[in-house]
């Protein structure tokens, strides 16, 4: 066995807690046994720093967030049905103080993974014994040439970040004549929130048809169908949108015609009133240039027992940026279950401890097809030993038999729990 | 005597103490699956029912009444059925413990 100085380190310093009372985790927060830095303050990021300091207030634990408030993806949709406003979405990171987790709203301009340094825009540099890098995803417009000029944006939104692009989409929506037509574009899977572009033609089928009538809604997915709640968005559109909602499979975008707001498949050329293109994905950029992304050029490979990159020592990768095990999602909720999976390991680590070698995991993910009706599949997640990743189990999970009020309730409830487990 | 039986404790110290770690962490790691929905330490806000400082023996049967089916849920059902019945006295060990703020 060969330690390197800081492993040998990190060893003395685990030793000497274990060697005392165990007090230092109880709650003296004096003695620190170790250094972490985490990159990116959504659902996984801002939900492995508060666990690490609650579970361990003996880590130090640094949140580097260019946002000043926390936005969050899932109910967005709401916003463009006009039924939430931006504000409902929106929390603040004060909670994370509250843990002991210091905040620093930058961004991580880059990693020294050897030296273990983060280099803030700032210029600031931020050394760590455990990088949690949670960045979500960036948005990939290289084969869109239409809107590689970021500008072009606002005209045709994604809104698949929350925030600003919300609100310009729901403008949109609002200033649109009625009997005119919304198109959203859905790419490739994998993409975050595999039901959200079909939760979000209902919102703004909802919006349709309470306001203008006339108007329609055009789905033109990549994919060969629907990739989430397939059944059930078909019962919502059929049941609610009968004459509004219009689905297409198959149909990949290639371009876009900016000034008359034309999508461009490859089987078809669309033009649209609004036109939403929710782009193709990959892992945030940050996992991108310091060689934690090792699969299809697009997500990092993680050990789903510490969360650790496969391909980077000391770094763990969280949330949408991983590429996902059998049937895990890109979800809001799984990213919040990586988040206190990793912060126990990282505990474990840094202690000297062994790691929980079954985590087990779950997926709740709700879907809003009216202002009050919402639907949910939902998941249950081990550890397999033998094929070394997550798997769901089988028997547990399902979905909703239909949409109803009382889970419309249920989702609300979610949010609200969910947004305080992430920042309170 | 005193000083041998004090090495001894000493040499035990250690191992005392990660014995206790994995046994306090078991309940506490399986309840991350539940924390999502319910609340940190089971503390809900809304319509989602609280879960902290309930007993463990009423959080055991509940959750044995949505896995058989026999307490009607619009999803507790099918998280209950991915549960063992150590992970629920685990889970529901852990619950108890937590006060409701």
């Amino acid at each position: 066995m060969s330690l390197s100085r800081r492993e040998f380190v990190q060893w003395l310093s685990a030793a000497a807690v274990a060697g005392g009372t165990g007090m230092a985790r109880a709650g003296r927060s004096d003695r620190i046994v170790g250094k972490v830095v985490v990159i990116g303050g959504g659902f996984a990021g801002a939900t492995a720093a508060k666990y690490i300091r609650m579970w361990s207030p003996d880590i130090d634990v640094t949140l580097v967030e260019p946002n000043r408030q926390f936005v969050s993806c899932p109910l967005s949709n709401r916003v463009l049905a006009g039924t939430w406003q931006l504000a409902d979405i929106v929390r603040p990171y004060d909670g994370l103080a509250r843990h002991g987790v210091k905040i620093i709203h930058d961004h991580a301009r880059e990693v020294d993974t050897v030296n273990q340094q983060v280099v803030l825009g700032s210029g600031r540099l931020l050394s760590y014994d455990r990088l949690i890098v949670a960045p979500g995803i960036e948005l990939l417009y290289d084969d869109i040439p239409g809107l590689r000029d970021a500008a072009t944006r606002s005209t045709i939104p994604h809104a698949w970040k929350a925030g600003e692009q919300t609100v310009i989409l729901r403008k949109q929506l609002e200033a649109m004549q009625d009997g005119g037509v919304y198109a959203i574009t859905v790419p490739l899977s994998p993409y975050r929130c595999p039901p959200g572009p079909y939760e979000r033609a209902c919102q703004v089928a909802h919006y349709f048809k309470t306001h203008k009538p006339r108007s329609k809604v055009l789905v033109l997915d990549a994919n060969a169908d629907i990739q989430s709640k397939k059944g059930l968005f078909r019962k919502a559109w059929q049941d609610r949108y009968p004459g509004i909602i219009e689905y297409v499979s198959n149909d990949v975008l290639m371009d876009v015609d900016v000034a008359t707001r034309s999508a461009i498949l490859e089987f078809d050329v669309v033009k649209a009133d609004v036109l939403n293109v929710v782009p193709p994905q990959r892992a945030g950029r940050i996992a991108r240039e310091t060689g934690m992304v090792t699969a299809n050029d697009r997500w990092c490979e993680v050990d789903f027992i510490t969360y650790e990159s496969v391909a980077v020592r000391n770094v763990h990768v969280l949330g949408d940026a991983v590429m996902g095990a059998p049937r895990m999602p890109k979800s809001g909720h799984m990213a919040n279950q990586h988040g206190k999976v990793c912060a126990a390991a990282v505990i474990a680590l840094l202690h000297g401890d062994g790691v929980n070698t079954s985590p087990l995991i779950t997926n709740t993910c709700y879907s809003f097809v009216s202002d009050k009706a919402a639907m949910h599949v939902a998941s249950v997640h081990r550890y397999d030993s033998e094929r070394d990743t997550m798997l769901p189990i089988k028997g547990a999970g399902g979905l909703s038999e239909v949409a109803n009020e009382a889970e419309g309730i249920y989702a609300e409830a979610w949010g609200r729990n969910i947004w305080n487990d992430v920042l309170g | 005597m005193k000083a041998t039986l004090c090495i001894y404790l000493l040499l035990l110290c250690p191992v005392a103490v990660a014995d206790v770690r994995a046994a306090d962490t078991t309940g506490r790691d399986l309840a991350i699956a539940c924390t999502g929905c319910h609340g940190t330490d089971g503390r809900s806000e809304g319509a989602i029912p609280p879960i902290a400082s309930v007993p463990k023996d009423k959080f055991v049967a509940l959750m044995k009444a949505f896995r058989d089916g026999s307490r009607p849920a619009t999803v507790m059902h099918q998280h209950a059925r991915g549960l063992s019945d150590q992970q629920i006295i685990a889970i529901g060990e852990y619950f108890a413990s937590r006060s409701p703020r």
